[in-house]
């Protein structure tokens, strides 16, 4: 069977690296074709036909010509280019923690449409969201769900009896919920608050439009990140570099901007 | 490439080239051969050219520009303005500022940009010497003179950050069309902030 030289796609691009003198090599997150790489020609010289369409976090209509080795862009058109991301630093190290999760969660040519729908609306959250964090939680909770690795909350991850009390744990390597009963000192795991356990529970299974209208105040939040930022880190076996940055500006800098 | 019929010496040379930008392996063959048939003065020249650049070179300790002294030349020209700082990726993009003549204050070469999902971070670049030199005092003016892309944006936002709170006037090169590029190519960014930055005419 014979395939079609070049074929049309939308795409997010969620990672560019230099190739030679002025290219680069894009990775794109895609409806139909979930990760795919091609190379974008010229982009790092000023007049490119490419340029800006091909940005990182810019989601574009693209037309692509299959290639002996990678496959490369001949044509682009910009749908979003998710401005107040791109002219905010906190917006802008948030969109590229998503990006970062995009990239080192999913495997390259597995479709997987939510995903894309996920990121895009993410981005447009983030673009249009005050401080991003529930955004941020809520993305990392239905990825989680999308690739396969969505954290048991509703039953005890050992005994599987229905959550009763108010003390429980979250272990990563369990995956979910311990009860105060199951818990003992050879599994690591960390105390999860009741509250945060409904509200990851929630989020888990609600739409966004939901999701935001609980109020969260400083200590949830917190509690939250961590916990999914431990879970994560658990599954990639690794840092994921972008959160450094991301913390430096909640340190370093907090207070200068909203 | 193999060159399984070549002398190793030989076959040496044209890969060493073939690895420079913009050289192909016919161009890396044509410039081997040229060598060989050059008088040795010649190539000894060239080799000591080479290895010259790489021995005898460091960083300027003012703008971390790349030097052959203790300060590079634009640092000890006296007649340079000394309240302005223009704030650059790479060594190399100083010529081009410099090819315009229109530029007379100092600069401050980060060897590198912020770039989050690779790791890189503030730390990571030459910034803790530039808060350094505008600690100092006398700088009126800091012009930020990143690449327009991602990483640029997000080095000058950062630095933005860092000296908000200062007298110093921040300025960044304005962004807009590229001479000789097309308008129907110009991507939405370019174009906004193009016409953000329109002026009379
Ligand atoms: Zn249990
Ligand atoms: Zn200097």
């Amino acid at each position: 069977m014979s395939q079609l030289r070049v074929y049309q796609t939308e795409a997010i691009v969620i990672k560019r690296v230099k190739l030679g003198e002025a290219d680069r090599i894009l990775t794109l997150y895609t409806p139909e074709k979930g990760k795919i790489k091609a190379v974008a020609k010229g982009t790092r010289r000023p007049i490119s036909k490419l340029g800006g369409h091909v940005e990182l976090l810019t989601h574009s209509q693209l037309l692509i010509a299959r290639g002996r080795n990678l496959d490369i862009i001949t044509q682009a058109q910009t749908i979003n280019c998710f401005m107040p991301i791109k002219n905010d630093l906190n917006r802008l190290s948030q969109g590229l923690y998503c990006a970062e999760l995009v990239d080192v969660f999913a495997a390259e040519r597995i479709e997987s449409a939510e995903t894309f729908h996920l990121l895009r609306d993410t981005l447009e959250r983030l673009a249009n969201s005050k401080t991003g964090a529930i955004a941020l939680r809520y993305f990392e909770l239905q990825l989680l769900n999308y690739l396969g690795y969505r954290p048991q909350l509703q039953s005890c991850t050992l005994c599987n009896r229905a959550i009763q009390s108010d003390i429980n744990y979250f272990s990563s390597c369990q995956g979910g919920i311990i009860c105060s009963q199951c818990i003992h000192e050879e599994i690591a795991s960390r105390r999860l608050s009741l509250n945060a356990l409904k509200v990851l529970r929630l989020w888990q299974n609600c739409d966004y439009a939901t999701a935001i209208k609980i109020n969260i105040n400083e200590e949830l939040a917190k509690e939250l990140e961590d916990v999914l930022r431990d879970y994560l880190k658990y599954l990639l076996e690794k840092q994921i570099k972008s959160t450094a940055f991301l913390d430096m500006l909640k340190v370093k800098l907090v207070g200068i901007d909203n | 490439m193999e060159f399984t019929n070549t002398a190793e010496p030989i076959a040496r040379l044209i890969e060493e080239f073939n690895k420079l930008p913009g050289i192909g392996p016919k161009s890396a063959q044509r410039l081997t051969y040229y060598l060989l048939q050059s008088p040795p003065e010649r190539v000894e020249m060239l080799a000591e050219a080479i290895k010259g650049i790489k021995q005898s070179l460091r960083l300027c300790s003012v703008c971390l520009n790349i030097t052959d002294s203790e300060t590079c030349i634009i640092c000890r020209d006296n007649n340079r303005d000394r309240s302005r700082i223009c704030v650059v990726e790479e060594p190399a993009d100083i010529l081009p500022l410099e090819r315009t003549r229109k530029y007379r204050g100092l600069y401050h070469v980060l060897h590198g940009v912020i770039s989050p999902g690779d790791g890189v971070g503030p730390d990571d670049i030459k910034l803790n010497e530039l808060m350094r030199r505008i600690q100092n005092g006398g700088v009126t003016e800091v012009i930020l003179a990143t690449n327009p892309n991602l990483e640029g944006d997000a080095t000058a936002m950062y630095i933005q950050r860092l000296i908000a709170s200062s007298q110093i006037q921040i300025t960044r090169l304005a962004r807009g069309l590229p001479f000789g590029g097309d308008l129907e190519y110009a991507d939405d960014v370019t174009l906004s902030r193009a016409l953000e930055g329109r002026q009379s005419f």
